[in-house]
């Protein structure tokens, strides 16, 4: 069982509180009737599938209910940060504590 | 110990052909005439095709490529040992019925191959026509599978609809009583669908292509494939040097999408969890295999006796092999709502596999914008049933550079011209 710190809760639960919700930081073209083919392919269709830290949308689902985002590694599923949506994106190096 | 077998000459591998004759030579000879089945190759410079990933689906193209194309220049890559990915992981149910005419093509194409497998293979893969039982619990369901049945009907795939008593005349164990929190009002049945022993696919196909001079190599992490100045393949860089191709199948389930990165080539894969479990070993009670959407449980029994349950995939993305207890609390749950009889059974291990999964919940197979790339991918929580019609017309696609009819509508490009087939919203199962 995977245990989530919600950022608005300021609490760590379990999953079972939580549902996924895809990969994070992905934007709507801004302007979408002007878009291409491939760029809506990649925007509907296209995820980076991380095999390591993954950056990725939660919902405290049974809880304060909110959306927030969080940096998890694929390999071990360890939650390296979580923080609140629309925040910035956190650098790799920051959050595993890697200076590769 | 590693002897390298680098030459033809060397390569003195030859199948032996198993018979009830060669079963009871070697009976009454203490069983010491068996031979090895493939031999552990060890990688050549050079290679006309490279297939990286030795599941059913790799090793079953290697094998067509060999027997029906005649190219035997081929080796297949695996980071692990054979069929210990999700060949080796799933829970080894086989059937047909998909909605779409597309999906139907394809399955029926496997289930076809399915029926002759063992003869053709000369290797007991225990298929077994036990019938596959879809569980209706409510007026949704029963819409939607009648929708199924017609649509397969209409396919040439066989389905029929029984009603509750019908399904319990069927499957004995199956709890029908009108109390339940989810009762069973009817179901859906193929009766052509079944099971199969899953390592033996493996095996089977590994000693058929092995025979014919393809190399399986084992144990060595194919880290990423090299493309040459005009794009196309040179090959792949291995955990044991580099191994130029002119061809490359990449079939690696959920390390697809890593793969293909580095070619340069994004993929639209998700890779999740997918968790098994079996029971202790108990004498034949499950005659066939039985499925629910609804409560989202399958279930059927293996020979050696042990009740083999399917879970669903976890919520999140995952590279782990383990997948969570909450679905296996779910899914067990589940199992005990439509066969109380079992809800004593001690479960004696469980596992995960990582699948990779695509927008439609269709695969991905056939060519990609990268000359001499091929792809087969994006099977999600059913590649098993796929398994030699998958690697049939993958081996048709290397070979002749272009896509067999059967897997031409899998196409990658499917995603940026909208042609889904959307067995997602349709399939039979909850995928």
């Amino acid at each position: 069982m995977l245990l989530i710190k919600c950022p608005y809760c300021d609490e760590t639960l379990p999953e079972l509180e939580f549902a996924y919700a895809g990969e994070a930081h992905i934007t709507r073209p801004p302007t979408p009737a002007e878009a291409s083919d491939e760029e809506w392919r990649d925007f509907l269709f296209i995820r980076s599938n991380v095999k390591g830290a993954h950056y990725e949308r939660w919902r405290h689902v049974h809880g304060c209910g909110r959306f927030f985002n969080a940096v998890r590694d694929t390999v071990s599923d360890r939650f390296l940060v979580t923080y609140p949506a629309g925040g910035l994106r956190p650098a790799v190096d920051d959050v595993t504590g890697s200076s590769k | 110990m590693l002897i390298a077998i680098n030459n033809d000459c060397e390569r003195a591998f030859t199948m032996t052909r198993f018979s009830a004759l060669s079963l009871l030579k070697n009976a009454v000879t203490g069983h010491k005439g068996w031979t090895e089945q493939w031999p552990d190759s060890q990688p050549k410079a050079e290679y006309d095709v490279v297939v990286v990933g030795a599941g059913g689906h790799g090793l079953g193209a290697a094998y067509y490529l060999a027997k029906e194309h005649g190219i035997t220049n081929v080796a297949v890559i695996d980071k692990g040992w054979l069929g210990g990915g999700n060949t080796g992981r799933n829970t080894t149910i086989i059937r047909s019925n998909y909605l779409y005419d597309e999906s139907a093509r394809l399955y029926d194409h496997a289930l076809d191959l399915w029926e002759g497998l063992s003869q053709e293979l000369n290797y007991n893969v225990m298929f077994s026509r036990r019938g596959v039982m879809m569980l209706a619990h409510n007026q949704h369901d029963i819409q939607s599978f009648q929708r199924h049945i017609h649509a397969n009907r209409l396919n040439g795939v066989d389905n029929k609809w029984l009603s509750a008593k019908e399904a319990k005349a069927f499957c004995p164990p199956l709890n029908i009583a009108p109390d339940a929190r989810y009762p069973v009002v009817g179901a859906a049945l193929q009766m052509r669908a079944g099971t199969a022993r899953h390592d033996a696919v493996a095996w089977g196909y590994a000693r058929g292509a092995a025979a014919r001079g393809v190399d399986i190599i084992q144990n060595c992490p194919v880290t990423s494939i090299r493309r040459g100045p005009d794009g196309a393949v040179e090959g792949v860089e291995t955990a044991r040097g580099f191994i130029k191709a002119k061809k490359v199948a990449v079939s690696a389930a959920g390390h697809t999408s890593v793969l293909m990165d580095s070619a340069g080539v994004r993929m639209p894969l998700e890779s999740y969890p997918l968790q098994a479990l079996v029971s202790e070993p108990v004498k034949p009670i499950m005659p066939c295999v039985v499925m629910s959407n609804t409560v989202h449980a399958y279930i059927s029994q293996s020979d050696k006796g042990e009740l083999v349950i399917g879970s669903g995939t976890d919520q999140y993305t995952s590279y782990s092999q383990r997948g969570g207890l909450p679905l296996i609390e779910h899914t067990v749950a589940a199992i005990c709502e439509v066969f109380p009889i079992f809800n004593r059974m001690r479960m004696l291990r469980k596992w995960g596999g990582i699948v990779d999964v695509t927008p439609d919940r269709s695969a991905i197979l056939g060519k990609t914008p990268v000359k001499g790339l091929y792809v087969n991918c994006g099977w999600g929580t059913g590649g098993f049933k796929a398994t030699p019609g998958a690697a049939h017309v993958l081996a048709h696609t290397v070979a002749k550079d272009e896509p067999h009819a059967i897997n031409a509508p899998f196409t990658l490009e499917r995603f940026t011209t909208g042609r889904l087939i959307d067995e997602a919203a349709a399939a039979a199962v909850a995928h």
